[in-house]
């Protein structure tokens, strides 16, 4: 078999400022390169993990704009009006009460597909602070664990809006979330 | 301390073989050992890494002037590579370095074959690859590779190869080496002789580990000198190989494996990606990082072999089996690559007593992706048959598939004529799965309406989990007091990291936080073995715990001479050193340490042979509920309890999770998992995650561990044993024997898909007459 394909005509780079985890990031990038790849190899947060790259497993998701989605089903160009948060988005000096939650309720072994799980189910706390058992299974379906930790996964979701109430508790009623995110 | 003493004994015969003692003799941990930090649980200590994202996984790495490396691979399952043409991508701006077999070194892999062969022998196959600034620069490279092939005849599947007019695939024919045979006693004279027989033909497919993260490494030169970050389950073991292949010395060849997203098996050996990342690397002059695309993985990365099992059983009226024969066909591939075997045959031989006992097993080439160690290679497969056969032969003669079991339960292997190091081991298991799950074999309800409910049991052994001696560890104690445990090991994702630096706080007489546990580095650590088997803790443990205590031992002594008090009225515990084991005449270790700071304390241990006299085994039993739809043919996994023998629980969350991930593989190689290839074709249809189907969340139902936890004070002196792989091997059969209970069909092919349940449904007849 012989197929003849000429060299892909340069494509120019195309100016865009992606707004990551709070801070502007202006990049050149190729038309084509995914979120993920931009997350990844232009940004360094390496955090996201790149499994199937092609929307099959949820370990690449992230927050765009307070929703869960594949950062690689998304171009990089595509998200530059967006608010976009990766798994080093989440907690501070301590931790989110969901990465706090995985590891009391040990919800992972080789934790390859744990930021996927753990921004999952940060979407779902951020719109429903206190879910049900079925939202919770609902919110990580989409995130593929090869390891088999999903007994613990939805113990972790369980906990961690537990973990979530008392701090809002705590707080006096304030939302104990960023705001926005 | 350590020993190591070399001798080479001759006997007259010439010289003799060189024979290494090492080890010093340590008295085990019994069952009634006060332990203050084995046995606990305690949450994993690379928690806040894998949470935050901070762990680095090969696929992490990031280096300056790093390359991405991608493969072209072989659209065709057998062909001969007539001419490679690579001038266009390499000219393709962007792109550093090009390789194919028209200019690659001429390494030797996989048995007669070379790292990019002239003959390619199934899709997926290596035949160039590319180095550019970007993923997006390599694949379009890739695409500008013009490769002319001479198509081959090919057989994909096992079917098509044991046909007889199949195409040789190999100048000696298409067997992988000679069948191999185990006999003991006469089975078939017994068989005759039997007042029962049972028979089945049964078949497994090959399942696909789809660890998360992919194989792959990257790798850099500094000068002569090479380092690979490779997602493995052996640093030295890659490094070894690569320095072969490369014709390097060892010394100048690090890897390093911090954290990794997954193995299951198939990350055992060096693949090519370790040695072409390598290659390609010192043509660019730059890093470079290959890791595998999803596809790749799937198509090139391992499988577990697919296999046909013909299987009789032949017994007693009051169970006592008399015969047991197997004859097994297994398909490996294109090549055999090494690394842990795939014993489909072993479990026949040993799980129960019985005097007549033959198998054969039969390897075979096929133009798919070489098969490699998939979790308890061998015995998931195996166990699919026997304990099924076991529960149909309980059904004919009207016992309780686990009274059955019972009946005919071995203390001992029957291959070597060993007793086994915890001979009550699976009998504990039985006890513990069934009371805890309330078994009662007799208690599903009656049928009425689509939806029928039953239960099933199946029981396993496993050879792994004994641990591979020799490996090695190091302990040094810091001057404030603080430990750092210095391995060559590897934490796969199972939490060894943690449960070795439990194994060491407790020997160390310190707080868990006061240890800290280097592993996966080839420069740093002292050798260690492949973290396959079920393996490391019980490797690793004991050269740990041996460390610690030569520390401890120097710690002591320099107590004594710090606290004028004699070394054998010392010991530590919680950080303090105590005297005759008063708390109130303590100081704390960092008294001593500071004392005589910076001089070191620094402790030296090896994990010693495992018993001559013994066969060390792991044992499991598994109590299964499901529903069948009898209308869709969905089963429905309502819950699971299990228990095994894994010698003493260093921490039980991390067994826990062992169980459960275990179980919900078994569940996928029970129900869902299939790697399907079109003969007609010889391709693979489904090498992604769309089309292959591994568990979600919503397929595991609640999983009860019940704890066996007997320290097998023979094995090791930490009493502890494997976990990781046995789980899953009786998953598969408990579910097959619970679909039975609930419907009366007896599914033999794995997985027990849809069609296949309902096809059985419909040729049992329309109104799902159950059989109890
Ligand atoms: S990597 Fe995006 S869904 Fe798998
Ligand atoms: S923890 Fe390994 S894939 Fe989920």
């Amino acid at each position: 078999m012989e197929t003849t394909i000429s060299p892909p005509r340069p494509v120019p780079l195309q100016p865009v400022v992606l707004h990551v985890n709070g801070s502007d990031h202006p990049l050149l990038l190729e038309p084509r390169r995914t979120l993920l790849d931009a997350l990844r190899d232009d940004l360094g947060l390496t955090g996201t993990k790149k499994v199937c790259d092609m929307g099959n497993c949820g370990a690449c998701t992230v927050l765009v704009d307070g929703r869960a989605m594949y950062s690689c089903l998304l171009l990089a160009v595509d998200c530059a009006e967006r608010r976009v948060t990766t798994i080093e988005g989440l907690g501070g000096p301590a931790l989110d009460p969901i990465q706090e939650a995985f590891v009391a309720a040990d919800a992972y072994q080789c934790g390859f597909c744990t930021p996927g799980q753990i921004m999952s189910l940060r979407a779902l706390l951020d719109a429903h602070p206190d879910p049900s058992d079925a939202q919770i299974a609902r919110a990580v379906t989409g995130n593929l664990c090869r390891c088999g930790a999903y007994r613990n996964i939805l113990r972790a979701g369980r906990l961690a809006a537990e973990i979530e109430a008392d701090r809002r508790a705590q707080q006096g009623g304030q939302d104990g979330n960023a705001p926005g995110r | 301390m350590a020993t190591l003493r070399v001798a080479k004994p001759h006997d007259g015969e010439g010289d003799g073989e060189v024979q290494v003692v090492e080890g010093a003799a340590m008295s085990p941990w019994g069952p009634d050992a006060a332990l203050a930090v084995v046995g606990k649980s305690h949450p994993r200590l690379e928690g806040p890494e894998k949470v935050t994202g901070r762990a680095l996984y090969a696929y992490d790495v990031r280096l300056p002037r790093q390359l991405v490396a991608r493969v072209l691979r072989s659209p065709y399952p057998h062909a001969r590579v007539v001419r490679v043409d690579t001038s266009a991508a390499a000219a393709l701006p962007g792109v550093h370095a090009v390789l194919s077999a028209e200019d690659a070194p001429e390494i030797p892999w996989y048995e007669d074959s070379r790292l990019f062969d002239r003959t390619v022998r199934f899709v997926g196959d290596e035949v160039a690859a590319v180095a550019a600034e970007s993923v997006e620069v390599a694949e379009d490279a890739l695409r500008l590779v013009r490769v002319e092939y001479e198509p081959l005849p090919f057989a994909a599947t096992l079917e098509d190869v044991l046909r007889p007019d199949a195409p040789k695939l190999r100048p000696d024919g298409n067997l992988a080496g000679e069948p191999k045979t185990y006999r003991r006693g006469d089975p078939e004279t017994a068989l005759r002789a039997a007042d029962v027989v049972v028979e089945g033909r049964y078949s497994t497919a090959s399942a696909l580990h789809n660890a998360m993260e992919p194989h792959g490494c990257t790798a850099a030169w500094e000068g002569e000198h090479l380092t690979l970050w490779d997602s493995t389950q052996s640093v030295f073991t890659v490094r070894q190989e690569v320095a072969e292949k490369l014709g390097l010395p060892e010394h100048r060849v690090r890897v390093i494996k911090q954290h990794m997203g997954g193995g299951f098996g198939a990350k055992q050996i060096a693949w090519k990606h370790d040695v072409i990342a390598a290659l390609l690397s010192r043509r660019a002059g730059r890093p470079v990082q290959l890791m595998l695309d999803r596809e790749a993985e799937n198509l090139a990365a391992g499988n577990r072999n697919p296999t046909r099992q013909h299987v009789r059983l032949g017994a007693r009226r009051d169970g006592t089996l008399t015969a047991i024969q197997a004859r097994i066909e297994q398909a490996t591939g294109a090549y055999q690559v090494g690394g842990e075997a795939s014993n489909v045959s072993g479990m026949y031989q040993t799980l129960y007593r019985c005097p007549n006992v033959a198998t054969e097993q039969v390897v075979l080439y096929t133009n798919t992706g070489p098969a490699v160690a998939f979790r308890a290679p061998g015995h998931v497969e195996a166990a699919f048959a026997l304990e099924q056969a076991m529960d149909e032969l309980a059904r004919v003669l009207g016992l309780d598939p686990l009274e059955l079991r019972r009946r005919n339960y071995a203390a001992e292997d029957q291959t070597e004529g060993k007793p086994y190091s915890l001979p009550e081991g699976l009998s504990l298991c039985y006890d513990r799965a069934a009371e805890a799950f309330g078994w009662d074999p007799a208690g599903s309800p009656a049928a009425d309406g689509p939806k029928r409910r039953g239960v099933g049991f199946a029981a396993h052994d496993w050879a792994g989990g004994s641990g591979h001696p020799p490996g090695y560890a190091w302990v040094k104690l810091n001057a404030d007091g603080t430990a750092e445990v210095v391995t060559g090991t590897q934490d796969i994702g199972t939490g060894a990291r943690t449960g070795l630096a439990q194994v060491a706080a407790e020997e160390l007489g310190l707080p868990l936080d006061r240890v800290a546990l280097h592993l996966g580095d080839t420069a740093t650590g002292p050798y260690s073995p492949v973290s396959s088997g079920s393996a490391t803790q019980a490797s690793i443990g004991p050269a740990v715990r041996a460390a610690a205590a030569d520390a401890v031992a120097q710690l002591l002594a320099a107590a004594s001479a710090t606290m004028e008090v004699a070394a054998d009225r010392l010991s530590v515990r919680g950080g303090r050193i105590l005297v005759d084991g008063d708390l109130s005449r303590a100081v704390d270790v960092a008294d001593v340490t500071q004392e005589i700071a910076p001089h070191m304390i620094r402790g030296q241990g090896e994990r010693g042979p495992n018993p001559e006299d013994r066969a060390i085994r792991t044992f499991g039993a598994q109590c299964v509920e499901v529903e069948v739809d009898t209308e869709t043919g969905e089963v429905t996994l309502l819950r699971v309890t299990t228990a095994h023998d894994c010698g003493r629980i260093v921490n039980p969350t991390l067994v826990d999770s062992q169980i459960i991930g275990g179980i919900t593989q078994g569940i996928g190689f029970a129900l869902t998992e299939e790697r399907v290839v079109d003969g007609r074709l010889g391709l693979v249809l489904n090498p992604n995650l769309e089309e292959y189907k591994v568990p979600t969340v919503a397929d595991v139902p609640p999983i009860e561990h019940a704890h066996v936890g007997v320290p097998d004070t023979v094995a090791n002196p930490t009493g502890a044993k494997g976990i990781g792989e046995p789980p899953l091997i009786p998953t598969a059969p408990a579910i097959a024997n619970a679909v039975f209970d609930a419907v009366g069909v007896r599914l033999r092919d794995a997985p027990l898909s849809r069609s296949r349940l309902l096809a059985a449904l419909a040729a049992q007849g329309t109104d799902g007459e159950v059989r109890a």
